[in-house]
């Protein structure tokens, strides 16, 4: 087990550093940070010199080499745009962008899961026939779309909602700032957290839904009906229990696109969150941002890796049992 | 109440969930002296010398503020200095007369050493506003109420630079560490990136930078108190959300308007839009002086060939372009320059109607019946429909058989083309902010060497315009500088270095009842806010 996470973890800072060499072979492409940030006036020889002071002109590898060797010491270098220490300005906006995702995260999974259940076990029925074709929507519109559509009809039209921003904030300790504690913050999570999650809800629930009808089918659910169990023992205990592997697997991975691609909705919903710095510092040329919110989401994708990889230990015993006699 | 509650679809959760949310909206609802404005960026630093940028400037005019003031029309007005002009003993310096009796935040009465300072502070690298400041040499305060800057020669327009140029306290800057502006390679966050202490009318209440500013109004300002006494300034970076947040009554003032937004917010009750005239218009150019075209299959440099520019101005139908890509918004002109600039004339404002038979004629005539190829660059995200404009202009130019490549991109990929010179043919945009032709002249037509002809993607050199432009700096006697302008302008136009296309125009929409007249420089100020 110990082994088996040290080799994983290994794994990790090498697919840590390939994001970043990746990250920096492309950034040369993105375009020329400087020129967005003098102002018109500056002269050439000046903006050259600016150049040559950011070290914009080394090769991308001594660039590259610099970033990594700064990164480990936990210098992520200064916003070319913002002028703040890259650290500090990240996790001022991490809160928003955790809580945005934890909730249509938890949102998604339990309406997906309660959705896929019901429309599996109620076939035909005309609720699940609905369920099932609206959620169709979820899976064919794009989030931009989702969420004009909504800011329309619950901010312009109904005027039930706010359309942009986070509402008030107060702050956990020295620098989490949540939204969940005030009511405008409150309801300011609401449609940015459907759009979120819409895609991931109807993904889930019809993943359920097949596993359920599948797991259904199987011989031991006909001996646990025979041996006279209720339906929800049946349902539940035996029938649900053996679609989550598959479930937690793709909620897990889903978790770490509901972070890295939280950029659509954060930008729709001008939601404060590291997506929508992400954009702006992408639109600035903020190398420095960038390079450091790559690793962020390379490092989340990791680690919801290795928790899905445990989860399975958790789950399912018969996994323990082959890597066990796998590895000796 | 509880998240849970609020998201459960059940239909007694969800009244409830509305009715609290109700509640939130309208406590949000403003006074009437509340303005919530919001725009597409937020500024970039509340340093007020840092960035010599467009909305950082406009954020820092309500907190600091400058020696004189642009007004609406472009002219010059007193602000913290009540008289200014050249010395009669030495032409080389200027005097300015401080306003006495201006308090700053924290109390403390503004002095002549704080103009000195600020002023020193603004010239001296890495301040983005030195370039503006290049030729003074010396600051000096000369009794309680003067600032002298000599400056390196005679410079008559010198305060036409000074309307971005804040005034801090010097005490407050060296309390704090920042006598010198912020510099990107210092490695760690200056105090007055988010801290503001000025003389202007409002103080900064609280700064989250990308989310919202609160400024509210400062009881001991000199001048007469506004009529907005509390600004909540939130950016809004996506359109459609911007736009829908002044529907929704969550915001009172958007600044930048989609143009395809405008006529359908004009229809909607409660909403208006106010329009004027930008500094800013926007046109091509094109390499006139390499041999070859690095993108053309022309064996020689058409663009080197006046017959070629001459038929690509009687091709390009500038009233085409403003009714269908800018959908009316925006002022057709053949004049490379906004009309407030000093310079700007009516003739060469003037343009025809595209004439195809004879641009042809000019075509064959240059030995180019076939026409060419060639690549356009153009930004997609700097400018009023850049993208879409260049677009018309391929359609245009087809029917002269110029054969255009487009190439639109980013705007961080795309100046730097014309900075290197690797661009044949381009797009760009031009704001005159000391409202003179010099401004244009030197970053744009003047060849390119020490700090002019940045901006000179044409590679024209003329040794005699240069010297005449040059001699624009100096020359105190404003009406025969005049006649050199015309003269410079009058060889741009023939030389046709620029294919003008139109001046922009700024739209800003607002709720009924309130009023902001569009600012030139799309600087508007929240104390020219009128309520009905």
């Amino acid at each position: 087990m110990i082994a088996f996470i040290l080799r994983r973890l290994a794994q990790s800072v090498l697919v840590m550093l390939t994001v970043a060499l990746v990250a920096f072979a492309l950034f040369r492409f993105v375009g020329d940070p400087i020129a967005s940030m003098v102002g018109q006036e500056t002269t050439l020889a000046e903006r050259a010199e600016l150049r040559e002071a950011l070290g914009l002109n080394d090769p991308f590898l001594i660039q590259f080499w610099n970033f990594i060797l700064r990164a480990v010491q936990g210098d992520f270098g200064i916003s070319y745009r913002l002028q703040q220490p890259v650290m500090e300005l990240i996790l001022s906006r991490l809160p928003a962008t955790l809580e945005l995702a934890l909730v249509s995260g938890v949102m998604a999974f339990v309406f997906g899961v309660g959705f896929g259940v019901y429309t599996a076990l109620n076939r035909g029925g005309w609720i699940s026939g609905t369920v099932m074709t609206t959620s169709l929507i979820g899976v064919s519109l794009p989030t931009f779309l989702i969420g004009i559509l909504l800011i329309w009809v619950f901010a312009v039209e109904l005027q039930w909602l706010p359309s942009f921003g986070r509402g008030e904030t107060v702050y956990i300790g020295n620098w989490w700032r949540t939204g969940l504690l005030t009511e405008s913050g409150r309801a300011s999570l609401i449609l940015p957290a459907i759009t979120l999650g819409l895609y991931q809800m109807t993904l889930i629930m019809r993943l359920v839904r097949a596993e359920m009808l599948e797991v259904l089918r199987t011989d031991y659910i006909k001996f646990a009906r025979a041996r006279g169990l209720s339906n929800r023992a049946v349902h539940f205990g035996h029938a649900l229990k053996n679609t989550l592997v598959p479930v937690i697997t793709i909620t897990g991975l889903q978790m770490g696109s509901i972070i890295a691609f939280s950029i659509i909705t954060e930008t729709v919903f001008q939601w404060p969150g590291v997506g929508a710095l992400f954009i702006n510092s992408v639109r600035f040329v903020d190398v420095p941002v960038m390079a450091a919110y790559l690793m962020l989401i390379a490092l989340v994708f990791v680690v919801i890796n290795l928790i899905v990889d445990l989860l399975y230990y958790a789950v399912d015993p018969r996994l323990r049992v082959d890597r066990a006699n796998a590895r000796h | 109440m509880s998240m849970k509650s609020l998201l459960l679809p059940t239909r007694g959760a969800l009244l409830t969930g509305v009715a609290a949310t109700a509640l939130v909206l309208s406590g949000m609802v403003a006074t009437a002296e509340t303005i919530r404005w919001a725009r597409v960026g937020d500024s970039l630093t509340l340093d007020p010398h840092s960035q010599n940028e467009g909305p950082t400037h406009t954020l820092a005019h309500h907190i600091y503020e400058t020696l004189v003031e642009r007004e609406l029309d472009g002219s010059l007005s007193p602000r913290l200095a009540t008289e200014w002009g050249i010395t009669d003993e030495d032409d080389t310096v200027w005097y300015f007369t401080i306003r006495e009796g201006v308090k700053f935040h924290d109390g403390s009465e503004m002095t002549v050493e704080d103009v000195v300072f600020s002023l020193d502070r603004a010239r001296t690298t890495p301040s983005g506003m030195a370039a503006l400041h290049a030729a003074v040499e010396e600051v000096t305060a000369v009794d309680d109420t003067t600032v002298h800057v000599r400056l390196s020669g005679p410079a008559p327009l010198y305060v036409q630079n000074l309307t971005n140029t804040f005034i801090m306290s010097k005490a407050w800057a060296e309390a704090n560490g920042v006598a010198i502006a912020p510099n990107y390679a210092a490695g760690e966050e200056a105090y007055s990136i988010r801290n503001a202490m000025g003389t202007g009318p409002y103080t900064l209440v609280e700064r989250d930078p990308e989310v919202r500013t609160v400024l509210r109004v400062f009881e001991d300002h000199w001048d007469d108190a506004p009529a907005v006494t509390e600004i909540i300034y939130t950016p809004i970076a996506e359109a459609a959300t911007r736009v829908a947040a002044l529907l929704s009554g969550e915001v009172d003032i958007v600044q930048d308007v989609p143009v395809q937004d405008i006529a359908r917010l004009e229809q909607t009750d409660g909403i208006k839009v106010m329009r004027g005239p930008e500094n800013r218009n926007i046109f091509f150019s094109y390499d006139m002086s390499s041999d070859r075209l690095r993108s053309s299959d022309a064996a020689e440099n058409p663009f080197a060939n006046p017959l070629v520019r001459e038929a690509m101005s009687l091709a390009i139908d500038r009233n085409a372009i403003q009714q269908v890509v800018m959908r009316g918004e925006s002022q057709p002109s053949a004049a490379p320059l906004p009309p407030f600039v000093n310079g700007w004339t009516e003739e060469m404002h003037v343009f025809g109607d595209p004439d195809l038979a004879r641009a042809g004629e000019l075509m064959t005539e240059a030995g180019y019946p076939n026409g060419f190829t060639v690549q356009l660059d153009c930004p997609n995200d700097r400018y009023l429909n850049d993208e879409s404009i260049c677009q018309a202009l391929v359609g245009m130019l087809a029917r002269i058989n110029v054969n255009v490549n487009l190439n639109a991109q980013t705007r961080s990929l795309h100046f730097p083309l014309i900075e290197n010179w690797e661009t044949d043919f381009y797009m760009l945009g031009w704001g005159v902010p000391t409202f003179d032709s010099q401004y244009v002249f030197d970053f744009l037509v003047h060849s390119r060497e020490g700090s002019y002809g940045s901006f000179n993607g044409s590679r024209y050199s003329n040794a005699d315009l240069d010297a005449k432009i040059e001699s624009l700096a100096t020359m105190t006697d404003l009406e025969a500088r005049d006649a050199v302008i015309a003269e410079i302008w009058e060889e741009v136009i023939n030389e046709r270095i620029f294919l003008n296309v139109h001046n922009q125009v700024l739209a800003y929409a607002m709720r009924e009842g309130v009023t902001l007249d569009v600012h030139p420089e799309n600087q508007p100020r929240m104390t020219t806010v009128t309520f009905d």
